[in-house]
Parts: C-alpha cells; structure tokens; sequence
C-alpha cells in the first residue's frame, strides 16, 4: 500500500490527486467540526449550503444574483494580482462606484434609461479609478507599497459614504442614514423582464455585465498584446521592463481598469438590488472578491466557477440559518478555510515540482530569485 | 578506501556519493579522500559537479547516495548545522554574509547562544581568530562597505571561529586580482601548518597547480583521478576535458577603418547603494571589432551594461548609437537604435514562467500582434525557426525556467541576436555554461564580429576577455585605468590594471587615440 | 490645558493597540515575512481574551487565553508561508478572514441574548492621581504601562542585542546566509511569526478586556491595516514604529476632541475619523521611495 502511495507521489498527476484528497478532506475535517460545534448534522449542512440553493429557481437565481459583485470584485482583484499590482483597495473602490451611481440616481428623474444606465456604469468606473489613482501614482512614481496605501482608503471611502448619509444625502423622508430612492430611469432592469425562461427574482442586469466583464478581461489577457504585457509584468518586472515593457504604465493602466470594474460593482449593487446607497452597501464584497480571485487562481474561468461557488454557499449559509439554525458565521469560517486550505495545496503542489524540476546549481551563478518573491520598490531609470 | 598519494590521517572522506537533479547526475559515485594539512584542489570544467560535491560535504543538499566520514567517523550532515558541528566551514563562491550588518555580527552569527549577545566578547574572539592566521579585518566594519577582498576575509574568519578542520573555498579566486589571490594563498598556507585542510574548488590551471599538494580532477559528475598538485598542466588539462586543453584563439582585427559605431562620453552613473558607481567613462567600439571590459566584479562592468541597456540612469555624459543620444532611454529606445543586450543576469532578465516562444517575440510584441491580437501561429513558428538556427533544445511551448543555463542562454542569444544588431553590449555570456555551450556562445559573438557589428564584451574570465577582444580596456572603481591591445595584453599587466595599481602603457601605442 | 492633557491621555490610550500590534508586525517583517494577518489576529485576540475572561471572571487569564491564541494564529501563517511557501499577501488576508469568521461564530454561539455580555474591566492605574495634568496623562490601564514601559524597551533589547534578535534580523536579511551560518530558517521565522501574533493578540484584546469591558462586532475597526502602516513608517524599527503609532493616535484623539468642540461643529466627524488615515499614507509618501525593506522581505525561503 505504502510502496503504491509512494509510486502515486512520484507521478505529478497521482500527486496532484493525493494533494487534492488531502486538500478536500482538510476542507470537510474543518468546516465540519464547526458545523458540529454549531450543533447541526454536517451532511445536512453541506447539503443545505452547497445543493439546496441549486435545487429551487428561485434560490439558483439567488445564487447569481449574490454571485454578481463579487464576480466584479473577483475580476478586479485578479487583474491587479495578475500585473503583481496587490490592489486590496477593491472595497473601497467599489463604495465609490456606488456613491456615483447613488448620486447620478439622483438628477435623473426622468431621463430616458438608454441615456441613464451608461452614464451611471461610466460615473461608476470612473468613480473607482479615481480611488485608485493615489495608491497607483504613489506605487509608480514613489515606489511605494501599494498595499497599505490601498488598503488604508477602504476605511476612508467608508467614512465618505457615511459622511454623506449623515449629511446631504441623509433621506429627509425617513431620517434614516440612507439615500433618497434613485430615480427609475436608473434602475437595473430586472432579467425576469426581459428573458421569459426566468422566473421572478432579484437578478438583474448586474449579472450580464459582470459575465461580460470577464469574457473582456480574458480575452485581454489571454490573447491579446496588452495582456501579454500585463502576464509578463506580473511574472518578472526586471525581464519584462529588460524586454522594453513599460512597467509603471502597464501598472498604472491596471491599477485603474481595476478600480474601475470595482467601481462598476458598486453601481451594480446599488442600481440593481439597493437603489439606494446605505452604509451596509458592502458587506465585505472587496474582500471576498480577493478569495474568488485566489480560488480562481487568478484565471478568469476560475473567477467565474469561483465566485458562482461563493455565491452559492452565501445563499446555502443564509437559508440555513432559518432551516438548521446554523448561524450565518460559520459562512464566513467556511469561506476562510476554502482559501487557506486552496493556497497551501497550491503551494505544496508547487513546491514538491521545483524541487523535482531542481536544477542543479550552475556554477558561477546565483540561484535563481523565487518568481513569487516580489519586491515592492523597483528603481525605474528616472 | 586509499587514494594514491595522501599521507597521514584522513581529515574527511567521500565514498560513492552520488546526486541527481531530475535526469541529471551531478555527482555519479564520487570518491575523494582529504588529508590533514593539506590543500587539496578539486578541479573540473564548469558543471564537472564540483560545488554540487562540496555542497554535499557542508549540507547545503544531501546526496542520494554515499557516506561522508570526517576525522574518522561516519557522520550524517543534512544542513550547515551538522557540517559545522562535524568541523567542515565553507566559503561559498557567492558571499553568505549579511550586508547590513557588521563584521563582528556576520561572525558571531549562528554561533552565539543564551540571554546576551556579548559583542565585546565576540570582537575579542574576532581579532584572536584573525591574529592567529595573519588575516588581517576591522570589527566592526559594516559588510557593505568592504571591498570583495575583505569580504572574502570575513567569510574565512567566519570558518575558523567555528573550529574548522576542514575549510572548503569554492572558487575563491574569481573575484580577486592577481594580488589578492596572493595574499589569499598565503593565508591557505598559514592554515594548513596549523594543521587544517582545504579544499580549493576552481576550473583554474595555474593556480591550482600554484597552491594545491593534490588534485582531484572531476569531469561530467564523475572523478577522474587524485594527482600530485606540480602534475604537469597538460595532463591536468587532458584528466579535466578529456582531450588537450584548447584555448581561445587570438583574433586578428578585421576592419581597421570601421565607423564608430557606439561612442560613450564622459558617462557617470550612481550605483544601487546612491554611490557612484561610474565615473567619466570615454568608450569607443567601431563596426567589426570587440571591445573587452576587464575589471574585477564590483568595479562598475555591471553599472556600465545596465547603463548601456537603459536600464539604469546616468548622471552625467553621453552614449551615441550611430548619432542617436541613448543616455536615460528606456529599454525599447535602445532596442529602436539597433543595440542588442545580453545581460549578465539572465534569469531576471527573462519572463521564466512564460514559454519560450512568448520570451523569443517579447522585444517586439507588437510586431506579432497585428491590431493588439497576438498571432498564436506566427509566434509559434518564429520560435521553431530560432530554436532550429540556435540549436535550443527546448519545445516552443516549455516554460523557460525548466530549461538548462545553457539553453536558457540561447534563447537570450536568438532573442538578440536574430535582429542583426549593429550594435551589441553582452555582460558575462559563459558564466555557468558548460564547455559546449560556451564555444557556441563564442562562435556566435565572433560571427557578428565578422558581420561588422560593434560588440562590447564585459567578462570576468579573462582569457575569454583576452580572446574574444580586439581591444581591452580596465574598469576599476568605476574609472577607466587603461587601454590596451588584445594581443599586447598579460595577466600580470591586466591584474595590476584591475587592481588599480599603475596607468597603461598601452595608451601611447598605436591604432586610435581614444579606444 | 486640561483640553490638552486629555488629549494627551487619549493618545497613549488610544495607541496602546497600535504599539502592541507594530511591536509585534516589526518582529514579523524584519524575519522578512508580511503578516495581513494583524487585522485577524487583533480581532481573535480580543475576541477570545474576552471570552476567556468572561468564563473565568478574570481578566488577566483572559489576556493569557488571547496570547495562547495570537501564538496559534503566528503558527499557522508560518506553516502557510514558511513551511509551505504561499504567497504571503493572500495567505495573510485569508487568515484575517479566518479569524475574523471564527470570531463572530463563537461570539455568535457564545454570547446570544438580549443582554450584552459583560466583564469586569482591567482596572485603570492612577499612580499620580491628584497631580493635575500629568496626572490626567498618568491615568492608563495596566497594560498601556506594560507596553511602554516594559515589552517596548524588552522588545528593542531582544531584537537588537540578543542572538535571537540577530538571528531574526539576519534571515530578514539574507536567509542563505543564515542558513550557512547554521540558523534554521524556518524556525526562526516560526519564532517571529508567533511571538508578533501574541503581541498583535494582546493589543487587540486591550480593547475588550481594558477599555471597554466588552465585545461588539468590528471591534478592530482597521487598525490592524493601521499597523501595516506603520511598520513602514517605523522603517522597521521599534521605537519609530511606536513613535508612528503615538502620532496616528494623536491625531485620532484629537479628530474625536474636535468634533465636540466649539468652533468645531460644522466640520462633520466623518472628515476628523479619516484624518488619521490620510495622514499616514501622506507621511508614507513623503517618506519616499527607497524605503530600506528587510533583504529577504515578501521572498520564501527555499533551500536550492
């Protein structure tokens, strides 16, 4: 048994099985124990968060309806990932996308919707870029890590939002801290309006464009000169600015595209669920857009499977709460422990072929630098 | 196990050790027996497997097969830890000290323990191990601002502090000048009468015959022989490449009136730390003629290439391509003048995880992606036809990480060299590449020679420098210390130049005022 | 003056996590490792110290329960990025994830109810009470004495004059040449990663255990991204770090203050909370490029 374990091991398809097995029995040992701790059978869990949303049109709908900002973010995230540009920002870029649809909703009462959809979708693309301008400049002409500046505008953007619920924008109906309902011409048409297969549901124009969005992106990237760009960027900064990439262009372009299909995100959210900005218009869609990213292995196809599994288990993890008295927490537990579980296969997968692929050392040379190894500061020729 | 010619106890000994990487066998069933007090050099071409062997010895890899005895007693070394405990130091070929920080720090590192890190102490211990081999270092200097020499220095006293037996020097020489390796030779001496023995890894002739009491000489992973070190050089060089040694032969300047093709003027430029790196450089390279850099590592033939790829700044000066103003271009502007480059570090210099049709066009990706869409056929044909002209034994489709050095080195050649530069600035073409590829890489830069291109050859194997070149000139620190004539050219002349000491007299003779 | 003082006060106070938090994220980057795990590990800290303190009716083995748990999570994102050598950005934000998940589930399970589960607070210690303004400022929690005083100046020791700070400072460096010198990578980073987990823990819990008495959600509010911040601000040395982290503090307090102030009204609060923020990216910037990162940083180790 030992010696077949063995023989598997030393075949890279039989290891990436075994790395799999284990992955997924890691996976099940976890998640299950909390489903335990929580008090409910796990096979009816894991039945009620990965098949019963699958098994209703009204819940499979719901799936792609919760599946469709964080395909956007997903997209987002992996695009940037992809340059090696770490844009955790996407929360933030996305808040902004959505005060610009929130505010466009606003002035156009009675504008024609042909008119209103695009202008919302551009404000809110541009809306996210802008955010993520600073961070991109600082990263390209400062050399400065893009990480923190990022990530620290997410609080802000969130304070922003918040700002303008407590002050201008507060309802003056309600008093609430929400915006004034937006104008009809700028809501998300529904799907179930416009394809009669689909039964009545959330689901709206959202989820199209977000699919379009990913078509794009990986054609850009997959076959096109820009994305090669991009690929190369992302892979070796040194080898491809050697080769006469512009860098810090490439970058800055995808540091931008980025923020603006999280942008596009937030308008999604808001012209097509909310149609209003509330404070709680993100629960965490940057985030977990950064975890389908990862899922995905930051391929488009893998954004799409991912971020449809994602939503799948959002929708399985709510209803359950009410079927299994599950509480909704555990959701996020089994999210996390998707991605640890996922990037340490990854890794020990990769691991175990560079040291098969070893080359031994070529004397007179220096050991090649891990590819992932990735030093913040590059000194451009200035 | 009795190799023919030690005497006395046995410090260490190897048996039938044997390593493979993947289909490679870098170390096929290799014996060697290491005496007290004795320099025993271990001498092979690059990739006879030298530095993969003494790896072993100092458990930076484990073998897969074979015992290790050292002073007698089979030990089992899985990391430096047990090396050191077993009494083996290593001084590797690329430095393993901790720039940031001081010499004092470097040496104590690993070894202290407890609460309290007593430097004074540790200074102390410092000077001792130094006083008694006659090394001479500063304490507390910082790492990063010694010059390779003392670096080297440091790295040695690191070993003894440790009580070493057994030292091994892997290729310690390559950054030395001629002097330095005297001095370094001396100290070796010191070293085995207090009864230490040393292993000298080096692919180098002379010097070895020059310090060793015995030589083991290796080829294609497997040991040769064990030799007297004063073994006649030919016999040495027949053991080490199965045939007589060949060397580079000189070559006969081709186009005496060819136009200067790359003029560099004055050029300054700062280095990674903010320091100058380059000061004042005047260059000239004429069509058909191979202008060689010599100078030891760190002098500024780095900087220089960098400069001339556009990839570093200048401060000052000019660099002309044929008219064209090329200081502080970027990368494509070079390219567009009609420059190659072969940069000294491949690996960054190429994308190893794309393949290797994607690296062959990445120069000139629009020229294969008519309206932004890549041509997937075209750029798959181009590859199939580079790897056919420069015999790159590699798939288009490979990932280029998986390829060999000296495959990894042909796709940089054909990337370049299919564009029929006029001009070409190539840093360290052989380093790492085993006999084969190396001729390749050679016939390729003298048939662009015979094509009339102006080629800027930076190399620190000097007789690949003194064969290859029509002309020399000496970086040292950063300066320009002489010029001379390939043919005119000597080791002794050229180590002074690279060591700083003395003009060049070569600078009055004929053929062109301003080399 | 007392406005002052106050201020003062609520600084120390107020940076108290943040300390903890780049003491700890220092010890991580300069063994070359970038933990995102701090938000995450914060919260778990502060999460479980308080649970803990809750079921055992004392604080102080709360604060070991939240070390016990900052140490757990150092270990696993070590075994993720040293042992296993994944990415780091993602292995850090997964944790956070996890952590943060975790959190809210066992407060989910623990503490339901209509009533907010309570713990007697840390007491505050008042050495100078009665002394006017220094003694306003002297009025902090045991643990923000604690920190300044005593795991501050022990850490720069530790990290500056021990071999084991060396140790760490050489594998952030340069790992080859610590490996050849006969330290062990691995363990070594495993050591940095755990005892920046507890720390991180601690400061997280402070908040649970000292200041407020209890947990509520979002507890951490971001300043675990803060720390981030200002490691790079403290060019990854303890003391500019704690300095970075007085100043964010500084700044926040008073961006609190001001909101109440006369004069001041009109500005609406929401500018004063993103103050603090803006500031650091803006120090960040100013700071420059060539910003000296630790040798090694973001690069795993492998032995080839």
């Amino acid at each position: 048994m030992t010696l077949e374990l063995r023989r598997m091991a030393e075949n890279r398809v039989g290891r990436a099985g075994m790395i799999a097995i284990g992955a997924i029995i890691t996976i099940l040992a976890v998640t299950g124990s909390a489903f335990v701790i929580a008090g409910a059978n796990p096979v009816d869990a894991y039945y009620a968060y990965f098949i019963t949303p699958l098994t209703r049109e009204f819940t499979l709908l719901e799936v792609l309806n919760k599946a469709t900002p964080i395909l956007f973010t997903g997209t987002a995230v992996a695009i940037a990932f992809r340059a090696g540009y770490w844009n955790i920002g996407v929360e933030g870029q996305l808040l902004m996308g959505a005060v610009a649809a929130a505010g466009i909703g606003q002035v156009v009462e009675g504008w024609p919707t042909l008119l209103v959809l695009p202008l919302m979708i551009a404000g809110g693309a541009l809306a996210g870029a802008a955010w993520a301008l600073v961070p991109a400049l600082l990263r390209v002409r400062m050399g400065i890590d893009e990480v923190v500046t990022t990530l620290l505008l997410n609080p802000v953007a969130l304070l922003v939002v918040q700002g303008l619920l407590h002050g201008p924008w507060k309802d003056p109906e309600t008093g609430f801290p929400e915006s004034p309902r937006m104008a009809e011409a700028a809501e998300f048409p529904q799907l179930s309006e416009f394809i009669p297969l689909i039964g009545r549901s959330r689901l709206h124009l959202g989820f199209i464009i977000a699919i379009v969005v990913i078509v794009i992106a990986w054609w850009v990237l997959s076959r096109t000169s820009t994305g090669l760009r991009v690929r190369a960027v992302g892979l070796s900064p040194h080898g491809a600015r050697f080769a006469g990439i512009k860098v810090e262009r490439t970058l800055l372009r995808v540091a931008l595209v980025s923020g603006a299909i999280a942008g596009i995100a937030g308008v999604s959210e808001v012209a097509g669920i909310q149609f209003r900005l509330t404070e709680g218009v993100s629960p965490g869609f940057g985030y977990t857009g950064v975890v389908v990213a990862m899922l995905g292995g930051l391929t488009m196809p893998g954004v799409l499977i991912a971020g449809l599994l994602l939503g799948d288990l959002s929708v399985g993890a709510s209803s359950a709460v009410r079927s299994l008295q599950i509480p909704s927490q555990v959701g996020d537990v089994v999210q996390g422990t998707l991605l640890l579980v996922v990037i340490g296969a990854v890794a020990i997968y990769r691991w175990r072929t560079t040291r098969e692929d070893d080359r031994p050392p070529d004397e007179g040379e220096p050991p090649p630098d891990e590819p992932e190894g990735q030093a913040p500061v590059e000194t451009p020729p200035t | 196990m009795t190799t023919p010619g030690g005497q006395g106890d046995l410090a260490a000994e190897l048996c039938g050790i044997t390593k493979r990487f993947g289909d490679l066998v870098a170390n096929d069933a290799v014996d060697l027996a290491l005496t007290r007090g004795e320099v025993h050099a271990l001498l092979g071409e690059n990739g006879a497997g030298k530095t993969t062997l003494m790896r072993i010895l100092y458990g930076l890899t484990t073998a897969d097969a074979g015992i290790i005895e050292v002073g007698g007693s089979p030990v089992s070394i899985h990391s430096p830890r047990d090396a050191i405990a077993a009494g083996v130091g290593m001084v590797t070929q690329h430095f393993s000290l901790v720039e940031p920080m001081s010499v004092t720090e470097n040496v104590i590192l690993g070894r202290a323990s407890g609460a309290r890190l007593d430097l004074a102490a540790a200074r102390r211990s410092v000077e001792e191990a130094a006083d008694r081999f006659g090394i001479v270092i500063q304490p507390d200097a910082l790492v990063e601002d010694l010059s390779v020499g003392e670096q080297q220095r440091v790295e040695i006293v690191k070993a003894l502090a440790r009580d070493c037996r057994v030292l091994i020097l892997d290729e310690p020489t390559a950054v030395l000048v001629p002097q330095e390796v005297d001095a370094l030779f001396e100290t070796l001496r010191r070293l085995i009468d207090e009864g230490l023995s040393v292993v000298f890894i080096s692919h180098k002739l002379g010097e070895v015959r020059a310090i060793s009491d015995r030589v083991s000489v290796m080829r294609r992973g497997r040991m040769v022989g064990t030799a007297r070190g004063d073994t006649d050089e030919r016999e040495l060089a027949r053991m080490m490449v199965g045939r007589p040694a060949f060397g580079v032969a000189r070559q006969e300047p081709l186009w005496h009136d060819g136009a200067a093709r790359l003029q560099v003027r004055g050029l300054s430029a700062r280095g990674n730390h903010g320091l100058g790196a380059l000061h004042d450089i005047d260059i000239e390279v004429h069509a058909g003629e191979i202008v060689g850099v010599a100078g030891v590592s760190g002098n500024g033939q780095t900087e220089l290439a960098e400069v001339l790829s556009g990839m570093r700044a200048v401060t000052a000066g000019s660099v002309r391509v044929d008219g064209a103003e090329l200081a502080n271009a970027e990368p494509l502007e070079v390219m567009a003048a009609g420059v190659g480059r072969i940069p000294e570090d491949r690996h960054a210099s190429l994308v190893l995880d794309l393949p290797v049709s994607l690296n062959l066009i990445m120069e000139r990706i629009d020229d294969f992606a008519p309206g932004g869409r890549l041509d997937r056929k075209g750029i798959e044909d181009h590859a199939e036809e580079l790897i056919e002209r420069y015999q790159i034994k590699a798939r288009p489709n490979d990932r280029v990480a998986t390829l060999s050095g000296g495959n990894i080195q042909k796709v940089l050649l054909a990337r370049v060299l299919s564009r029929d530069p006029q001009v070409v600035v190539v840093s360290q073409p052989t380093r790492g590449l085993d006999v084969g590829a190396s001729e390749y890489v050679r016939e390729e830069l003298l048939a662009r020679r015979r094509d009339g291109a102006a080629i800027l050859l930076m190399s620190e194997d000097l007789d690949e420098l003194v064969g290859l070149s029509d002309r020399i000139i000496v970086l040292y620190e950063g300066r320009v210390v002489g010029r001379i004539e390939a043919a005119e050219a000597d080791p002794e002349h050229l180590g002074m130049l690279m060591a700083g000491r003395g003009e060049s007299e070569g600078e009055e003779s004929a053929a062109g005022a301003k080399a | 003056m007392t406005f002052f003082a106050d201020i003062m006060a609520a600084t120390f106070r107020n940076a108290t996590p943040l300390v903890y938090g780049t003491v700890g994220e220092t010890y991580t980057e300069r063994a070359g490792i970038l933990n995102l795990g701090v938000e995450g590990t914060m919260y778990a800290g502060a999460f479980f110290g308080f649970a803990v303190a809750y079921h055992t009716g004392d604080p102080w083995i709360g604060l070991l329960g939240a070390i016990i748990v900052g140490l757990m999570a150092g270990a696993l994102m070590a075994l993720m990025t040293v042992t296993l050598g994944a990415n780091q950005h993602v292995s850090g934000l997964g944790l956070t994830i996890v952590l943060i998940g975790i959190s809210e589930f066992a407060n989910r399970l623990m503490f339901t109810g209509s009533t907010l589960a309570r713990i007697e607070p840390m007491p505050l210690w008042d050495p100078l009470a009665g002394l006017g303004p220094i003694g306003t400022i002297a009025n902090q929690y045991g643990l923000t004495y604690i920190g300044f005083f005593v795991v501050v100046p022990i850490s720069w020791w530790v990290l500056m004059k021990t071999p084991l700070g060396l140790s760490i400072r050489a594998v952030g460096e340069n790992p080859e040449a610590a490996d050849v010198a006969g330290i062990s990578v691995f363990r070594i980073r495993y050591i940095a990663l755990m005892i920046g987990g507890a720390l991180m823990a601690v400061g997280g819990a402070f908040i649970t255990l000292a200041v407020l008495g209890t947990f509520t959600l979002d507890i951490i509010a971001g300043r675990g991204w803060v720390v981030i911040a200002l490691v790079i601000f403290g060019r990854w040395r303890i003391f500019r770090g704690v300095l970075g982290a007085l100043i964010f503090a500084a700044v926040y307090s008073l961006g609190l203050r001001l909101h109440i102030t006369p004069g001041f009204e009109g500005i609406p609060n929401e500018i004063m909370l993103a103050l603090p923020y803006v500031i650091v990216i803006v120090a960040l910037a100013l700071s420059g490029r060539n910003v000296p990162y630790p040798g090694a940083y973001l690069k795993p180790y492998r032995r080839s």
